[in-house]
């Protein structure tokens, strides 16, 4: 039979177990209080998934247990947002009652936020309803310049951290200057819906206005999901152009691709592909010279910085694999919105939204401005590389990188793109 | 010349690749009156077969030659797995019901499948690249072109030869002739209509999958792959006349030349002019160009 004395030492040598326990996790994670539910729409099922919607969850979840845990690199070094545990309400982005399972999320979930969204079609179903139900709303993916253009043009609870497809295709324009290619013959092959006709026209109106002696020979709009481009591909062929230009992205940009390299169209022409770094890593055959770009400064494309090299190391040591850009967007949309929460004190939405706006926060993809749109809209530079394998480490890499700054490639506040590029880049600052 | 040679060309690929995942769709239709929706679902199962097979062969060091066998064995073997399972464990239970509430059974189980695909082989995509630059390319007309994809005509042809002398010369083929005449007759006469059903199921699983295993070379296997093909071998099958072979083909050559046609000349009208093209045929002829008719029965 054990003795009080016993007894009691056991007691006291698990209550200093106990405490040293409490002491050595953070002191910032422990005082957390309250929950703070955030909606985060990706695509969980369906093509977009594999390049879009899971490394944009999966960015998410880490990002926001390192949140949690007051885990990330300074200056988001405190736990939380605005010192309340984030809790994550995850739904896919791939439904037949998008608008309605958004209103679910707010209504009935009740969360706070809402991030997320890839296809521009579903940004442009949920961008009226948002500030209709006045609900804070970041898109981190969609591309489409109409959201803010044509509609919703006095935002107040919608915001996008990701920039638009404009200075993709903007700086493929520009690209082409630089490279000294002053009278190409182009073609273009983009999806037939709002984000691949966007970039399209950005990119045919940016050819015109900087490259008068272009010319535009072929522009194809394949169907979404489509699979097969032997037509396409055949087309291009037979049109000889100097550069094809491309804003194909996830199953089709690799379909794409493994069915034009065989048919050299990569040795023909410089194809541009304008996110085709989420296939990098990825056996789809790029060929040695085609220029990528990755829809901003992300993935292999980032800065370097104390907080990108975190962000990368810790989604490699998680999932086995890099961060490609939808990752990035995605670390970049929630950190965004702990930085406007706390710099308001608060998760209340007036507060979160009236920080938010016209903010410039830190990134693992480097500093992103809310300069447009009212200070609703992101804006950042933008950067292609040329795909090339690495004759050492047998790695893909991007080499040859050239930057463009945020203000060269995108629109001022207030301008809308396709007018700002169709009169002459009015404002630019490209130096 | 060249962009003659690439209309025609890319038509007679596409209308191959076409015929290849619509054909088991009209064979089933034709005898069993199913209009099955769960095909998209074999096609995916087949793709994701053979592309995981693909690239399990390729790491264990076996020639890219190799290969070629494992899309034909996926293809058997998403058929006789799934076609069974499905025919024997849902679908037997089912037959003699309305034709539409088969539509819906046969979507529930397509639902079902790209969920089971999705546990199964997960979201990231699957490539099985190496049948596909096996051959290489040819030249035709200054064109360059992939042998691979040549090779879907000349196995469309195969398919195609294959299936009517299997109907028109074989006893099985006799036997599902009468039964696509009459079942009621057929099970009269003895004939075991339920086997009938089941090898038809089968072999028509195995041509979906086989259209899907054929296709997963070429394409970033990935969830969803199985919808737009449905949707496309809808209108083949409806523009030549449900469960009419010679429609199947005939439907897969119309979609094939008016895409290539539109891809080339009109590219912005790619995405609706195979619809536009079904609605006008239909408009004319409601039940396909090569629909039988049927007596009316009391």
């Amino acid at each position: 039979m054990k003795t009080f004395e016993t007894r009691l030492a056991g007691a006291l040598a698990g209550a200093a177990c106990l405490s040293m326990i409490a002491l050595a996790t953070p002191a910032s994670a422990q005082d957390l209080q309250g929950e703070y539910k955030v909606g985060l729409v990706n695509f969980l099922s369906g093509a977009a998934a594999g390049p879009f919607g899971i490394p944009a969850r999966n960015a998410a979840e880490i990002v926001v247990e390192a949140i949690n845990k007051g885990a990330v690199p300074a200056p988001y070094d405190t736990a939380g947002i605005a010192g309340a545990r984030v809790v994550p309400v995850i739904i896919d982005e791939a439904s037949s009652q998008v608008v309605a399972d958004y209103r679910n999320l707010v209504e009935r979930d009740g969360v706070g936020a809402v991030l997320g969204y890839t296809s521009s079609g579903n940004c442009a179903a949920i961008a009226p309803v948002a500030e209709d139900i006045q609900a804070l709303t970041i898109f981190f993916d969609c591309g489409t310049p109409q959201v803010f253009e044509s509609i919703v043009t006095s935002p107040k609870y919608l915001f996008r951290t990701g920039a638009t497809a404009t200075m993709d295709n903007v700086a493929a324009a520009r690209y082409l200057l630089d490279k000294g290619m002053t009278s190409p013959r182009i073609a273009g092959i983009n999806q037939n819906y709002a984000y691949g006709q966007d970039s399209w026209e950005d990119f045919s109106a940016s050819v015109e206005a900087l490259l008068p002696d272009a010319n535009i020979v072929s522009s194809q709009f394949p169907t979404l999901g489509s699979g097969q481009y032997g037509s396409e591909i055949s087309s291009l062929l037979t049109q000889t152009p100097d550069v094809v230009h491309s804003s194909l992205w996830g199953g089709d940009m690799e379909a794409f691709v493994l069915q034009a390299a065989g048919r050299g169209i990569f040795q023909r022409s410089t194809v541009i592909l304008t996110g085709g770094e989420t296939a990098m890593f990825r056996p789809v055959q790029f060929q040695e010279g085609t220029v990528i770009g990755a829809r901003g400064p992300h993935g292999v494309l980032a800065p370097e910085s104390e907080l990108n090299t975190w962000f990368r190391n810790l989604y490699m040591e998680r999932f086995g694999t890099w961060p490609t850009y939808p990752s990035y967007k995605m670390a970049m949309a929630v950190l965004g919105l702990k930085a406007a929460a706390d710099k308001a004190g608060s998760t209340d939405k007036d507060a979160v939204a009236a920080s938010l706006k016209g903010l410039e926060f830190d990134s693992p993809s480097g500093v992103v401005r809310m300069a447009i749109a009212g200070g609703h809209q992101a804006i950042q530079d933008m950067v292609y590389g040329v795909y090339s394998v690495n004759a050492e480490t047998k790695q893909p890499e991007l080499v040859e990188r050239v930057e463009y700054a945020a203000e060269c490639v995108n629109p001022p506040d207030g301008a809308k793109a396709l007018e700002w590029i169709k009169g002459g880049f009015e404002g630019a600052k490209c130096d | 010349m060249i962009v003659a040679t690439a209309v025609v060309l890319d038509a007679l690929t596409y209308a191959g690749w076409l015929f290849l995942a619509a054909v088991g769709l009209t064979l089933i239709y034709g005898v069993m009156r199913i209009l099955n929706m769960a095909h998209g679902g074999f096609y995916a199962f087949g793709a994701y077969t053979a592309a995981w097979g693909v690239g399990a062969l390729t790491t264990a060091g076996f020639p890219a030659a190799a290969s070629f066998l494992v899309l034909f064995g996926a293809a058997i073997l998403v058929g006789v797995v799934c076609g069974l399972l499905v025919e024997r464990g849902f679908l037997r239970f089912m037959y003699g019901r309305d034709e539409v509430l088969m539509v819906l059974v046969t979507y529930a189980l397509f639902l079902i499948m790209e969920d089971l695909a999705k546990l199964i082989w997960g979201t990231d995509p699957y490539f099985a690249f190496q049948p596909y630059l096996y051959f290489g390319t040819v030249e035709v007309n200054g064109l360059p072109y992939q042998v691979y994809d040549l090779l879907f005509i000349a196995l469309a042809l195969l398919v195609g030869a294959g299936l009517w002398w299997g109907i028109n010369r074989t006893r099985l083929g006799m036997l599902m002739q009468v039964v696509i005449e009459n079942r009621e007759v057929a099970m009269a006469m003895g004939i075991n209509v339920a086997r009938i059903f089941t090898v038809t199921f089968v072999i028509g699983t195995m041509l979906g999958a086989l259209g899907g295993a054929l296709t997963a070379p070429k394409i970033s296997v990935n969830p969803g792959i199985g919808v737009e093909v449905i949707v496309l071998s809808f209108a083949v099958v409806v523009i030549g006349g449900l469960g009419s072979m010679a429609g199947s083909i005939v439907g897969a050559l119309i979609v094939g030349f008016v895409r290539a046609l539109s891809v080339h000349f009109f590219p912005e009208f790619e995405v609706f002019v195979v619809y536009l093209v079904m609605a006008a045929i239909l408009s004319v002829r409601p039940h396909g160009l090569f629909a039988q008719k049927e007596g009316r029965k009391i």
